[in-house]
């Protein structure tokens, strides 16, 4: 708990710091206020801004529910870049295992009939089915060849997009009519059910079950590192997997296990947004998302704990963005350049304590890869 | 030349490495600089290189204050260090490793590798050392090494020569010659700085000797006068044994059999060739050699880490050649493997995890699926108290315990469980000699209770201690199994380095 608070506290400051920065890049590139000398008004869109980017976040039922809607596929994603980091793997083919798990999920979704309470959850394990096999693939290659997981897992992203934009086009996925690689509706009881879909009359509420889905999805991470004896001896071979072995673990098949769950975790990204906030599926179902999820698990070193406060900060920010955008001058972009800012002054405690005058001992980072020689 | 260090504090968060050292050395003396791992010895010979900034204290050479703000201030003013592992580039041939760094040039910098060669060729004769210029140093054994570290120092003109552990890599003929150089550098007006935990050698060679023990120097000693086991007890703080208590071994049934067994490694190479031995019950057989002889991958190999290219393992009269290690340690082998913080420990986990690394698929410790992890605590927290491992709360981390307790966690893990044979390598390397005392005892307390016991150590002393069968291997072979009680010291040596004592006494049939 004390190392929660203390890790927190630096994801914290890197926050802060990276607002402090933002706010000089919003000032430095508002030009006219700049032509025309005038800082008060540079300082006062500065403010608007950051109010606007909270208020898009957290004020209100529609910014709490795009947050939400933003954190789900980051929070499962960045589960599955963080079990492969447990395991001294590095995961970067979120993308690829999502995109799987959701034509997978998508498959299910328009084809099944049945009741929702049946196919929700049968349509969501088939995500994760998919996704699970998907980034398997590049354990097993990991396991027998030795080929290392970065090279694969970005090669099998690649061939996971073409597959994708191919797959639209067949008669079995394409809609009805559209010229476009557009895939069949979900059915509606396969759709996640809305979580505000109470609401009458409000259906600018879009956020779905599949928050629950993720939240689930961490306390299972959860519970398999601290609780069960895979969890120990995934923790144990990605911490030093020359004790590993020595302890009699098998290292290969460790190997194989942590890409499955996480291509597992990532499957069931991708069958959230299919099942939950498009009901469709189309190329650019897994956007950016894979690779924002190694910035969540890096930011939130690894842990379960960690890993949804970094989805709920950048879900956060990117639902505020957009509403800071609509209220400023300011680009939605600002967002990505505030993500990227976090995870630097994450990545460099020093400079940050250097910055807020914190005294103490360098702490431990989270565990992360083994490097290239692994 | 004199150099002075007067005062030197340097703190690290949670511990003051060095408290108000004061040390001086001047030339054509040798000073030994004796203390456990941990004392404080190399943060203070780091201060004195340049590497850290001492919070407090200053530095003096002939009586003026200095600033090193880096090791080149310190190669500056006339202070050379030799490091425990050395700083060559393998491929290289002895002259261009001397010149690294500051390589003599031609016209347009091209590399002058005739002058280069001249000046090896002069520092190794003035100085005896015997060197090659065109040898290419990966051809080179570790002693002839060392001499080429010290060529490059000598060639920066360094005044004050500091050796860092210098004789942990050599065989016992080489620190012979070892010290002939340190001698002969005395000789000729320099001044040694000698860093080492190895007390013989201290009194050996030093003309002075300081001991420090956490951070402070504790005392001087004259070796001419000064015992073994007074600066020992310097060192440590209490009286210490240093020899091993032990009752003669009474050997029972065969536990570890090796036949004809053969390594050869990744590249290619033979690097155990035909080895055949026997651990009996209630004996410990030690393994001595010079590091690199073999040892390494043999141990590697009876755990099941290392793949055998021939040859037959048999535990308790169960073939175990192609036993995965698990199937070994369930059939009672306890391992305690060479480097604890490779092999031995994940540090980065809590003491409660690592103390039941080996076995926490028991089913005392978990169902299959989920850990029981109360059940490990309280094994723990039993464990702490049973082998003495200095800790607050066995839920803290690996990484937080000092070499010794690091070792007394895996020895605790590796011994308390039902164990047939326990292969121990290199079991008390780097740690201080109260931990040393104590795995030595649990050691031969293990050998009472009727366990084979197999020692690999290139500590020739604990191997000659301990052991009640010694087994020598030279460049893959085992060369000489012998009594420690009739064998001599120096015979032991010569076996190590590859040669065949006349008259040897000791040599069992």
């Amino acid at each position: 708990m004390k190392e929660l608070i203390k890790s927190l506290r630096y994801t914290f400051l890197a926050l802060l710091a990276s607002l402090l920065v933002g706010a000089i890049i919003i000032v430095v590139t508002d030009i006219d206020a700049l032509k025309s000398g005038d800082f008060g008004k540079a300082f006062s869109t500065v403010f608007t801004a950051y109010k606007s980017l909270f208020q898009g976040s957290f004020w209100g039922l529609r910014s709490i529910s795009n947050t939400i809607t933003g954190t789900t596929p980051l929070l499962l994603s960045g589960l599955a870049v963080s079990v492969a980091f447990k395991a001294g793997l590095f995961n970067i083919g979120a993308t690829g295992q999502m995109l799987a798990g959701g034509m997978t999920a998508l498959w299910v979704g328009f084809t099944m009939t049945g009741p929702g309470w049946l196919q929700v959850p049968l349509a969501v394990i088939a995500g994760a089915i998919g996704g699970a096999l998907y980034g398997g693939i590049a354990g097993v290659l990991k396991a027998r060849t030795g080929a290392h997981e970065v090279i694969t897992t970005i090669m099998l992203n690649s061939i996971a997009s073409f597959l994708v934009l191919w797959l639209l086009k067949t008669t079995t996925f394409q809609r009805e009519g559209r010229p476009d690689p557009i895939s069949k509706l979900v059915v509606d009881e396969a759709r996640l059910p809305r979580l505000f879909g109470f609401l009458d009359g409000r259906s600018d509420l879009v956020a779905h079950a599949g928050f629950f889905v993720a939240l689930l999805a961490t306390f299972a991470y959860w519970y398999l590192l601290k609780r069960t004896t895979l969890g120990f001896e995934l923790r144990a071979t990605g911490l030093n997997s020359d004790a590993a072995k020595y302890a009699g673990m098998k290292s290969k098949s460790l190997t194989v296990v942590a890409m499955l769950l996480a291509g597992g975790f990532a499957g069931m990204a991708g069958a959230t947004e299919v099942l939950g906030t498009y009901g469709y599926a189309s190329t650019s179902l897994a956007g950016n998302i894979g690779f924002d999820a190694i910035a969540v698990a890096l930011l939130g070193q690894s842990s379960p704990i960690g890993t949804l406060v970094a989805a709920v900060l950048f879900g956060a920010l990117q639902a505020g963005g957009r509403s800071m955008q609509a209220n400023t001058d300011v680009p939605v972009d600002l967002i990505i350049v505030l993500r990227a800012l976090i995870v630097m002054f994450v990545a460099a405690p020093l400079l940050v304590k250097a910055m807020f005058r914190v005294k103490s001992q360098v702490t431990s980072q989270g565990q992360t890869f083994r490097g290239w020689g692994g | 030349m004199k150099l002075e260090l007067r005062g030197i504090t340097k703190k690290f968060p949670g511990v003051i490495a060095n408290d108000s050292v004061n040390l001086s050395i001047s030339t054509g003396e040798v000073l030994a600089l004796v203390g456990e791992n941990g004392a404080g010895k190399s943060t203070l010979m780091n201060v004195l290189y340049g590497l850290y900034k001492a919070d407090e204290g200053e530095i003096l050479v002939d009586g003026t204050a200095v600033n090193f703000h880096s090791p080149a201030d310190a190669i500056k003013a006339g202070i050379g260090m030799v490091h425990q592992h050395f700083m060559l580039v393998p491929v290289f041939s002895v002259a261009e490793n001397v010149v690294l760094g500051s390589e003599p040039t031609k016209r347009f910098g091209a590399l002058d590798i005739e002058r280069a060669r001249k000046q090896v060729r002069e520092v190794s004769d003035r100085y005896n050392l015997n060197l090659d210029p065109d040898a290419i140093v990966e051809d080179l054994p570790v002693g002839v090494r060392q001499r080429v570290e010290i060529v490059k120092v000598l060639l920066r003109d360094a005044k004050i020569v500091v050796f860092d552990e210098p004789t942990a890599v050599l065989t016992p003929s080489e620190i012979v010659e070892f010290f002939s150089i340190v001698r002969t550098l005395t000789d000729a007006g320099k001044g040694v700085v000698f860093i080492t935990h190895k007390l013989k050698e201290a009194l050996t060679i030093a003309d002075r000797i300081n001991v420090l023990r956490r951070g402070k120097v504790v005392g001087d000693a004259d070796p001419k006068t000064a015992s073994e086991s007074h600066i020992a007890e310097m060192m440590v703080g209490r009286p210490v044994q240093l020899t091993v208590n032990k009752a003669t071994a009474s050997p029972k049934q065969v536990v570890l059999d090796v036949k004809d067994l053969s390594i050869i490694d990744p590249d290619g190479r033979l690097i155990v060739e035909n080895v055949s031995f026997n651990v009996r019950a209630g004996e410990i057989v030690g393994v001595a050699g010079v590091q690199g002889n073999g040892q390494t991958e043999l141990v590697e190999a009876i755990s099941g880490l290392r793949r055998t290219s021939q040859g037959s393992l048999t535990l308790d009269g169960k073939d175990i050649t192609e036993a995965s290690p698990r199937q070994r340690h369930t059939l009672g082998m306890g391992h305690v493997p060479e480097d604890r913080q490779r092999q031995g420990l994940v540090t980065g986990m809590t003491i409660t995890e690592n103390l039941v690394l080996t076995r926490y698929h028991d089913s005392e410790f978990c169902n299959g699926f989920k850990m029981k992890w109360s059940k490990a605590k309280e094994k723990a927290k039993e464990l702490v108290q049973s082998y003495d491992i200095r800790t607050s709360d066995p839920d803290q981390m690996a990484s937080t315990l000092s070499g010794g307790n690091q070792q007394k966690v895996i020895v605790a893990r590796e011994l308390s469980r039902d164990i047939r044979l326990v292969l121990a390598a290199q079991p008390t390397r780097g740690i201080d000699v109260g931990s040393i005392e104590y795995i030595h005892e649990q050691i031969v307390k293990e050998r009472d209770s009727g366990t084979a016991i197999l020692i690999v150590s290139t500590e020739l002393d604990e191997v000659m201690a301990l052991s009640d069968r010694i087994l020598v291997m030279y460049r893959g072979k085992v060369v000489a199994d012998l009594d420690p009680k009739k064998a001599s010291h120096m015979d032991v040596g010569l076996y190590m380095a590859g040669s065949r004592p006349e008259n040897a006494v000791g040599v069992n049939s």
